[in-house]
């Protein structure tokens, strides 16, 4: 610290635009470990964890019985780890905006942005859009790693096969999905492990709880759940699930809900 | 400029500020005094619009803080708690802050080399002391060439050579005609450093003045005054608006009302010798206690007023 401090003038200040808040989102999204840890664990999940499954049930594929064989889902096992890469984005999402309440970077960002809104938005953009950058060519990798290996039994998928294009991009953009969802219960009870219990509560704890209603109950409700609305992107045969499209729509609707709920709170709460 | 109407805060059941009415002025060093728990944070998150208040309006150069199109270029703030992610360093910290405004990289630079955190830019902030923390805060607070700058106990935690920073600092940002708004619990140090004073307790505005008058305010202008003939000095001294409390057996007797001229010239006129004539002037602590101890006192004894 010199002895006679100046503040040199600043010959232009801009004013506060979405844009620049955004672009404000997206250095301190970079800036801190957690995130590309967990966005490396991700990545890592969904790909390492799909060639693995393909790589047992290929070794396992001979010994099958034939009804097995005929339900056998090769789709399916090339993104298995979408299963374990959705909760390292979860999670993440959480982080994103319950990290700024733990360390008291909230007040500084609120103090910027005294508007508070823009921060959201531009959470959800950047957060977003790196989610998916990053896992739609993630689940594509999976599936033709995981179909590399299955074809040397001859028991892959074609991509061109119908609705597989459609399923494999709908993983990644599955995962977006999660992932505001979980920053929008994150800004709701801004409380990281608050958060993450409410989102693993929601997605992974309601759904197995389902079994306690009476069946006909259970399989009509059980469909409209978040986790198996959204997976329903990701399926190509049929089964008790929503249209693909239908599915993950009605996902993006819980995950703009939580959104919402969570712009009016932050309006409205002291901060 | 800072302006404060009735400003009113609940927590719960508890009142934190309690119908602040004030004006901070441009140009001057403004101290915000009051003891733990009296409401000067909450006061300074209500400007920042960090808490809505209960009641009662805050504006900052004449407009809601919110409503600026540039709060950076309107108000830098170093709050009292830390608010900075532990996990990233300063130098991303500041960026990230600055990018909102659109202000260059390139300032970034100038405040972290101004604050003397050159060497300790890239650590991540929660590795830093308590001081370096603080000099973080402080080039936050002016990143965006702010015309008021509003400082919680800006002093924590530094050493003597900060705190010396701190007070030329302050002092220079007053005289580029800017508005400087800063509280601290160390006295001497406002005495030091603030030319008008504030001052709240539990909530309410106890004082709203320059730094001299305070002082001179509440050590109510006492004159020490040693005289041989203490008793027949008394009673020429006595009148309705004068107490003398005489000391020891001495004739040591602090006079209360008067001023040490006037003293001096009665005594010689009555031909009473004077071994001492002293004006008391309180330090800025004792002014402070005395204005504040009503306050404490009515702490004191509002548990009985409950029941």
């Amino acid at each position: 610290m010199s002895a006679v401090p100046t503040i040199p003038p600043l010959p232009h200040v801009g004013k506060v635009t979405q844009a620049r808040v955004a672009l404000s989102e997206w250095t301190k999204l970079r800036s801190v470990r957690s995130t590309r840890w967990s966005f490396f664990a991700a990545v890592v999940f969904a790909i390492g964890i799909s060639a693995l499954a393909c790589t047992v049930v290929a070794h396992h594929y001979p010994q099958m019985d034939p009804r097995e064989k005929a339900n056998f889902d090769a789709l399916g096992v090339s993104l298995a780890g979408v299963q374990l890469a959705q909760l390292a984005i979860g999670v993440l999402g959480v982080l994103v905006i319950t990290a700024e309440y733990s360390t008291g970077m909230i007040r500084a960002s609120m103090t910027a942005v005294p508007k508070r809104l823009p921060v959201l938005w531009g959470k959800a953009m950047v957060f977003g859009g790196v989610t998916a950058a990053l896992m739609i060519p993630a689940a594509l990798i999976a599936f033709f790693v995981g179909q590399a290996i299955l074809s040397r039994h001859g028991i892959n998928i074609a991509f061109t096969h119908p609705g597989v294009p459609r399923a494999v991009i709908g993983a990644g953009l599955y995962l977006v999905v999660v992932g505001l969802f979980a920053l929008g219960l994150g800004a709701i009870v801004r409380n990281t492990a608050g958060g993450i219990a409410l989102f693993a509560g929601i997605m992974f704890v309601i759904p197995p709880l389902m079994n306690v209603l009476p069946q006909s109950w259970n399989n009509a409700a059980s469909p409209y759940l978040p986790l198996a609305a959204g997976e329903s992107i990701m399926s190509i045969s049929s089964g008790n699930h929503l249209a693909p499209w239908v599915g993950l729509g009605l996902f993006v609707l819980y995950a703009l809900a939580a959104i919402a709920i969570a712009a009016v709170l932050l309006l409205r709460r002291d901060t | 400029m800072i302006e404060a109407q009735g400003l009113t805060k609940d927590y719960g059941d508890k009142r934190a500020v309690d119908g602040l009415t004030f004006t901070v002025k441009p140009g001057i060093v403004t101290g915000f005094l009051g003891p733990n728990g009296s409401g000067k944070s909450t006061t300074m998150r209500l400007i920042l619009e960090l808490d809505a208040p209960t009641a009662g309006d805050v504006t900052v150069n004449g407009k809601h803080y919110r409503d600026h199109p540039a709060p950076l270029h309107e108000v830098g703030a170093l709050l009292e708690a830390r608010s900075v992610h532990t996990g990233r360093s300063a130098y991303n910290h500041l960026l990230a802050m600055a990018q909102t405004h659109g202000i260059p990289k390139s300032r970034v630079d100038v405040l972290i080399d101004m604050v003397g955190l050159h060497d300790v830019s890239k650590k991540r902030a929660g590795q830093f002391s308590l001081g370096m923390g603080q000099r973080l805060g402080i080039a936050t607070a002016l990143l965006g060439d702010p015309s008021t700058v509003l400082l919680d106990e800006p002093v924590n935690g530094l050493d003597p050579e900060g705190i010396l920073w701190v007070r030329h600092l302050l002092k220079g940002l007053a005289a580029e005609g800017r508005t400087v708004f800063v509280s601290s619990h160390l006295m001497s140090e406002m005495a030091l450093t603030a030319d008008h004073l504030i001052v709240i307790g539990r909530g309410r505005l106890i004082a709203d003045t320059s730094t001299e008058d305070f002082v001179q305010q509440a050590s109510g202008n006492v004159v020490r005054v040693r005289s041989p003939q203490a008793t027949r000095l008394a009673e020429l001294l006595a009148g309705p608006e004068v107490t003398v409390t005489p000391l020891d057996g001495d004739g040591l007797l602090d006079v209360k009302g008067l001023k040490a001229e006037q003293i001096g010239d009665l005594a010689a006129g009555n031909g009473i010798a004077l071994h001492e004539l002293t004006p008391q002037q309180a330090s800025l602590e004792d002014a402070f206690m005395e204005l504040t101890r009503e306050d404490v006192e009515f702490k004191a004894l509002e548990p009985e007023a409950v029941a």
